[in-house]
Formats: structure tokens, sequence, C-alpha cells
């Protein structure tokens, strides 16, 4: 059997080169992954949204690992054609914005159809994408089908997106902010979609996320990223024990429901965290 | 109660002519009084911003009866009458003109309203925000998100009004910084007297805000609550207490018997 992880990235690397110097977005980050839900958690600009799109080699900036492999198999300096195996069928991803993400001019059911290229007739796959929407708890995936995605509201976009990764059953989810964009309860039906699909199918999904909260109920491991770095790594359910300051700082921050205070803590950043963390 | 600062009866808004007209707000009732923070919450398209936006004035298409400070509003709102009730927008990316500085964001209400002393009321209000005055001459796209909504803050106050409408303030913003911008409304609310009508679908954020909120769904008001009884989960509304459940993270068997509302 395939002893080697579903993903293992080595000290990966992302640098922009602007005109004010190298901007190094991604720094060093390791991790190695299974069938298992991993959480990327940090702030804006903490690096989380580089990583994911380096991982997929949809990166603008330089990116450069001592490994990152697939199923054993390096994903680095792959050609366009190698990609295209990869890209869209054994990995995907959902990005963070529906509106930005769909084709303005198509139907989205055409979109659906796109995503499962070569799969059997033209009328399984479109019994299928109407399953598919059906799954996101779309209501009405007839009407859905053939609606343009100007035609959608932010939600139902994104839960189109998800409908669309899920057509190639990838073996590996990336899943940027997917449901920031959602009201609560969908938010969360949506997630249990997700969560159908690791115990399921045996999907990796690696989830991009602001939201400790969130993550620590829905996620397995959490790696914390900062300033480009993975400052700690440890298990959701754990992560109220976190050690870093900067996790348990970002913990502090949001007002609870349970457990009103007069005054919200405020984060306060250390120098210290920029320095590069010890392997 | 003579120290209700809003109030509203019946409040019906709508958009859209004829048969195809869709009722956003349907007859919603709700007094606020002076110095007391109001929270309306509920998921996308249940009618809350619409009824921020129509405290505001900012939309005339509505019918009911609306009180600010004691004085009934028209459907048409003089200028002088606008300066009660200010609005701080949700996307601090959208609700700043690009290509103007502060100082030109911050000016420009006192010009039209015609107010003096431009100069000493927009350093007043840089620093009641906690910006410096590095920041006055400074474009949207050089600052931060944080400190862009602190630019929005000023905006509101420079007019001096009653009355602050919060429209989803902080969820455009990272935790931390949504902590930094709820502390300094919790402390400008207290130090100008303001009241606010906080707009939010995080529950966490009205309680930590507001003395009292309403959960709304599809135009409706279905609940009134004081902050402690959501601190203690007293909710009666099978809708508001689905939400309460679904603000508290990941709970598989509790998305199993969610009801479509």
């Amino acid at each position: 059997m395939d002893k080697s992880p579903l993903l293992e990235a080595d000290r990966l690397n992302v640098s922009f080169h602007t005109p004010r110097g190298v901007v190094h977005a991604v720094r060093d980050v390791s991790f190695k992954m299974g069938r298992e839900k991993l959480a990327i958690v940090g702030e804006s600009g903490s690096g989380k949204t580089q990583a994911g799109r380096a991982i997929l080699g949809l990166s603008d900036g330089r990116v450069s690992a001592k490994r990152l492999a697939f199923h054993g198999e390096t994903l680095l300096g792959l050609d366009a054609r190698a990609w295209r195996a990869i890209r869209g069928r054994r990995i995907a991803m959902v990005m963070q914005d529906p509106r930005y993400s769909l084709n303005p001019v198509m139907p989205v059911g055409e979109q659906l159809l796109e995503a499962d290229r070569d799969r059997g007739s033209a009328k399984t796959a479109r019994a299928r994408a109407l399953d598919m929407l059906a799954s996101v708890r779309i209501r009405d995936p007839e009407r859905v089908f053939r609606a343009w995605p100007h035609e959608m509201s932010g939600g139902m976009g994104q839960r189109v997106m998800i409908a669309m990764m899920l057509m190639a059953e990838p073996e590996l989810l990336i899943a940027d902010e997917p449901t920031s964009a959602l009201d609560v309860t969908v938010r969360l039906q949506v997630l249990a979609i997700l969560d159908n699909l690791v115990r399921t199918r045996d999907m990796g999904l690696i989830f991009i996320s602001h939201d400790l909260n969130l993550v620590r109920t829905f996620c397995d491991r959490v790696l914390v990223m900062y300033a480009g770095q993975v400052l700690e790594t440890l298990p959701a359910a754990e992560l109220a024990a976190a050690r870093h300051p900067y996790t348990q700082g970002l913990l502090a921050c949001p007002p609870e429901i349970d457990h009103r205070r007069e005054r919200l803590t405020v984060l306060r950043r250390d120098p210290q965290w920029l320095e590069p963390v010890a392997p | 109660m003579s120290d209700a600062i809003i109030e509203v009866e019946n409040l019906t808004i709508g958009f859209g002519e004829g048969k195809n007209r869709i009722a956003a707000v349907k007859g919603v009732d709700f007094t606020v009084t002076e110095g007391e923070n109001f929270g309306l919450v509920g998921e996308s398209g249940c009618g809350k911003s619409t009824i921020l936006r129509a405290l505001a004035g900012l939309n005339e298409d509505w019918s009911g009866r609306i009180r600010l400070c004691g004085r009934d509003m028209d459907k048409k709102r003089p200028r002088a009458l606008r300066r009660l009730a200010q609005m701080v927008f949700q996307d601090p990316f959208g609700s700043l003109h690009p290509k103007h500085t502060v100082d030109r964001i911050l000016s420009e209400p006192l010009e039209i309203h015609g107010m003096d002393d431009v100069e000493g009321r927009v350093r007043l209000a840089l620093d009641q925000v906690q910006l410096e005055p590095v920041h006055r001459f400074r474009y949207p796209h050089q600052m931060s998100g944080g400190q862009r909504q602190r630019v929005a803050i000023a905006r509101a106050l420079i007019l001096q009004p009653k009355v602050i409408l919060l429209d989803e303030p902080t969820s455009a913003l990272d935790v931390s910084i949504q902590a930094e911008v709820l502390n300094l409304l919790q402390d400008l609310g207290q130090q100008m007297g303001l009241t606010y009508v906080l707009v939010s679908h995080d529950l966490g954020v009205v309680a930590h805000m507001c003395r009292r909120l309403a959960i709304m769904r599809q135009g409706e008001i279905v609940e009134t609550a004081m902050a402690e009884e959501l601190e203690r989960g007293k909710l009666v509304h099978p809708y508001s207490r689905q939400l309460l459940v679904a603000s508290r993270g990941y709970d598989r068997n509790a998305i199993d018997a969610f009801l479509d509302h």
C-alpha cells in the first residue's frame, strides 16, 4: 500500500520581488498530512492563502521548497500538462470569493459540467451536477443549473463553487475561507458536507481560516501562522491549551456570548514572533 | 417613555414595483432609550440593514413611523435632521472615497452642514478615534483596515450625532483589530453619550456591545431579548435558539437537526 503521506511540505517558501525589495510571504513552512482536516489559521497577511496557492502551483511569487510532494510525487517544477492532470482533478481548491472565481459569462450548469469532463455521457454528467447542487443544500438545483453567476447571492455562489470542486471527487481539497461569506447556519451545513467527504471518500482537507473558534470545533489539527511562519502545530481539540502567546492572544480577542466582559482583550504583538522559528 | 431616542412603529419597507415588489421589512416595532445600545441580529436578507438605512434617512421608500429624539421623521429628511443619526458601514474599503484624503473625507460633511471651525473639528475627530495627525493627509489605500474603519467612525462622529448606526462595523476585520475597534466604540459611546444601533450577524459582538437585541427573520422581529438572557441561553423562539447553537461552533449532531427557516 501507499505509505507516503497525502501531502508533504518541507521548508516551503514563497517570496515576491517588488520595487521596494523582497517580500517573504511564506517562510520555511513544513508539514505532513493525511486524510484529515488540517487548518491553517492566522490573520490577514500571515501567508496562509499564499501557502495554499503555492501547493497548487497557483502562486504569483517565487516558490521554493526542499520538498513538496503529493502521494510521494513532487509538485515542484511540473509542466502545464502534468498540472492539468492534478489541478482541479486530484487536488481542488475553493477560493474565498465566488464573485471572482466563477466565470461571469457562463451559466452555472455549464461550469459544473466543465469540471466533470470525460466522465461518461452528458446525461449522467447533468444528473451528477444536479445531485451535487442538491448535496450542498441548494433548494432548486434545476433553476440554479440554468442560472448565471450574477443571479446568485454570495452564499449560493459559494455553494456552487464547492459543488463544482466535488464533481471531480478530489483526493485533496484546499478550501480558502470557504464559508466566511455565509450565514452561520448555512456555514455549518456546508462544513458538514465537507466533513462527510473527509469521512466517506477519504478526502484530505486543508481549511484556511482566520476563525479560531470554528477551526477548534471543526478541524483535526491546526497550523498557526504569523508573518509567513508556522508558530505552532497542535491538535484542534487542544487549541485552548495553546502555548504560543500569539495563539493565546488570538483566542482571547473575540467577544463570547456566554461570558461577557467589560473590555475585550487586545493582542500585544511581540517583535520576537518575527524571528525565525527553530525547526 | 420620555427618554426614548428612537421609536419605530409598524415600519414597512419594500423594493421593486407592482407585482415584483418584495417586502424586506414587514411592520416592525421597537423603541430604543437614550444611551441604551440596541442590536439587530439575523442572517442575510432578514431586513436588518434595510431598517438601519431607513433610520439613517438613506432609504425614503418606507411606511409607518420613525421618531428620532422625539421628532417625527418625514420620508424626505431635511439636512438639519440628517445630522441626528450617522452611519458606519461594513466595508471600510468600499465606504471611503479612494481618491480623497482623510482630511477631505472628514471636512466634507462639515462643509455640507455649514459647520464652523473645520480645522479644530477634524483634529478633534482624529484624536477621538486615536489616529495620529500624520494620518490626516493619507489616502485610504495607505491605511490598514482597522485604521480605515476608525476614519469611518470619525466621519460619523464629526457631525455630533445623537445616534450612531453601525452596520457590521467589524466583520471585515481580523479579531485582534475587531477587539480594538469595539473597545474604542464603547469608550466613545460613554464619553459622548451616544446611542448605538448595531447590526450584526455575530451574536458574540452583539452580546458584548448591546444591552438589548432583536432577532430578525424574513423582515420580522421574532424575539427581543436582554443581553443577559442571551448570555444565559434563555432564548425562546426556535429560530433564535438555532442561531445561538450555530454561533457556538461546529457541532455535528446539532447541524443535522437544523431546520431550513
